[in-house]
């Protein structure tokens, strides 16, 4: 179907009237993408009777130069750079009506660093296109000359591990529960307890910002108590995530700059304050020497289902790319959506300085990231110590398992429920480091430390059943042999 | 206090043989590693001294052990931690750390408070004199 580019040059490109994009030059089979192109992927559901390689020339015009009509005045520009290309079209494996359409940007498009520029460009305008019935941007290849142009990750997991002098094991966090309610002396009891037992971080959540139960200046300095008597008890240097989100760039600035007087190492946002928001605060946390993390709050909205939105991997992309240090990239095991492949592709977003096309995990194009820090990716959401061969398997060591429910939800308290979670996780890296099969002998890794352990013995009692065994709805499709990458 | 620093810290303190199994698994990665002790363990203190400098071509934990030993002969009564060190390219840092030694008396760290503006406070961690420290 990736025939016949019937493109229409010349004086009768400009004729005034309506012409099919695929005819306006937004359709160009023969055009091999430049080194210094943006690619985007969109999976691409045209309306019934809707040509798919019109619709997708359309998707390609409308996120570029184009609008429904031909204009003169694109002969006043270099117009045949600035078209975005639609250079391939195939069905999606499986899915009749849906097809995976490959778009070519060239890198004049987009403004230096900002996310806020590609994203209007690239997901702006062309969602709601009515020939479409559903659209998703699926996946994005940057060109390295465009990666140089953003500052990447704050701080990056390497320096991180340095700042906290934590190596080779996941780190261990907790979100505070009940999320909502607590007044700011109760909370910091909850974050004294998690972190005096053995976890690493504490955080708010999502929601946690200034309200009538709890104001932000009341949390920040309650939870830097419980920070600095942990640190003191056990030696170790702790951290507590400070929800920074507010209505105003102002006043999350204010937020900020409190958390690191009182000598907090990390600072937290979440998604729904905006591109350009969260590359502003990245921009803050590299000057002072601040941990930001990244709640992907809202992220569901247009990342879950199949047919439209945009995959969380475009996402992951564009925070590695903003410059936040942590992201919720999911847990596959816990109570929130997780195919274990197309998590895997995240993770690999999220750690790796070089991605190559793998379509099993979703990742469409090989992704170099041209030594732009790592981000550390986070798993949280209704896992527990029984899971922990599962979880050192699927997420690998760099990664910050959070366990909230799993440490205040614990029968004999929060600072036990801590070190049943510690406990099980520095036995299961003992187990892998020494050579043994701890994924088939997790179970048994388990019940030997508990055996010394009496937190961890209670934790694998309660939650021993504990499962959320569900379809997942955003999986890959892809047939290995029947699409090749470019 | 039972200092819990290094990824092993939550465990009955490791053996020799645990330990040498872990030593492998750097030398097995191509990790340097590195033998430090100190007597000032504040979760701040970065640079411990060092013993020697890190063993970087070894293939045995043999080799590891023999060092380690003649370091707990020496310096018996501090902290020593084993590191292993990943030169390769995006870490070019400590991959893994774990405490070996620990001395009869574990160091004990209080708070220090100095209240600023508002209800600000800025906290120092200190370590207790090791008179007041409880073993």
């Amino acid at each position: 179907m990736n025939a016949h580019a019937g493109t229409v040059r010349g004086k009768e490109r400009y004729r005034s009237g309506v012409m099919e994009y695929k005819r306006m030059g937004y359709w160009e089979p023969d055009y091999t993408p430049k080194d210094t192109d943006v690619i985007a992927l969109f999976r691409v559901t045209p309306q019934e009777g809707v040509d798919p390689i019109e619709a997708s020339a359309a998707v390609a015009g409308e996120s570029s130069t184009a609008t429904w009509t031909v204009v003169w005045t694109d002969r006043l520009t270099a117009a045949e750079k600035y078209r975005a290309k639609c250079y391939r079209v195939d069905p999606v494996p499986g899915t009749p009506g849906s097809y995976f359409a490959y778009i070519a940007y060239d890198l004049d498009l987009f403004e230096p660093g900002s996310i806020a520029n590609l994203s209007a460009s690239i997901i702006g305008n062309v969602f709601g296109f009515k020939p479409l019935k559903a659209l998703r941007l699926e996946d994005v290849r940057f060109p390295v000359a465009y990666v140089k142009t953003f500052q990447g990750p704050a701080t990056g997991i390497v320096v991180e591990r340095e700042r906290l002098d934590k190596f080779g094991r996941p780190l261990l966090g907790a979100t505070v529960k009940p999320k909502l309610g607590l007044s700011g002396r109760n909370y910091g009891r909850v974050v004294y307890e998690a972190l005096k037992g053995g976890l690493d971080f504490t955080k708010d959540d999502e929601n946690i910002n200034s309200q009538p139960f709890m104001h932000w200046r009341d949390r920040f300095l309650y939870c830097m108590e419980a920070v600095n008597r942990a640190q003191a008890a056990s030696g170790e240097v702790k951290g507590t995530y400070l929800n920074i989100t507010a209505g105003t760039m102002e006043d999350m600035y204010e937020r900020a700059e409190f958390a690191k007087e009182l000598g907090s190492c990390i600072v937290m946002i979440d998604l729904v304050i905006g591109y350009t928001a969260i590359q502003s605060m990245a921009k803050w946390a590299r000057r002072n020497d601040m941990i930001l993390h990244l709640h992907r709050a809202g992220h569901s909205t247009y990342t879950r289902q199949k047919s439209h939105g945009v995959s969380f991997r475009v996402i992951a992309k564009w925070m590695r790319l903003a410059g936040v240090d942590h992201i919720h990239a999911g847990t596959v095991v816990g109570k929130l959506e997780g195919d274990p492949n197309t998590t895997r592709g995240y993770y690999d977003v999220c750690r790796e300085d070089f991605n190559p096309a793998k379509l099993e995990h979703g990742l469409f194009f090989d992704q170099s990231w041209a030594s732009l820090n790592k981000m550390m990716p986070v798993a949280s959401g209704g896992i527990h110590a029984g899971q922990m061969h599962q979880l050192l398997d699927l997420l690998g060591e760099d990664v910050v398992l959070q366990f909230g429910g799993g440490t205040i939800g614990h029968p004999m308290g929060i600072a036990a429920g801590a070190i049943a979670n510690r406990v099980a996780l520095e036995a299961m890296i003992l187990a892998r480091n020494e050579g043994r099969d701890y994924v088939h002998e997790g179970p048994e890794i388990l019940a030997r430390a508990a055996e010394t352990c009496t937190p961890l013995k209670a934790a694998l009692e309660v939650w021993k059943d504990v499962t959320f065994n569900y379809q997942s709805t955003d999986t890959p499709d892809f047939v290995p042999t029947a699409l090749e990458t470019v | 206090m039972k200092l819990t620093q290094g990824c092993f810290s939550f465990l009955p303190d490791l053996t020799d043989d645990q330990i040498t199994k872990q030593v492998q698994y750097c030398l097995t990665k191509g990790w340097a590693v590195n033998i430090e002790f100190t007597d000032d363990p504040h979760p701040r203190n970065t640079y411990w001294e060092m013993w020697g400098l890190p063993m970087f071509d070894l293939q045995d934990a043999a080799g590891v052990m023999m060092e380690l030993a003649e370091c707990r002969r020496v310096y018996g009564d501090r902290y020593i931690r084993i590191s292993g060190f990943d030169s390769s390219h995006g870490w070019e840092s400590v991959r893994i750390s774990f405490l070996v030694n620990r001395p009869p008396q574990e160091a004990e760290f209080e708070l220090v408070r100095q209240e600023v503006g508002g209800r600000a406070i800025r906290y120092t961690t200190v370590r207790k004199p090791a008179a007041h420290a409880t073993q």
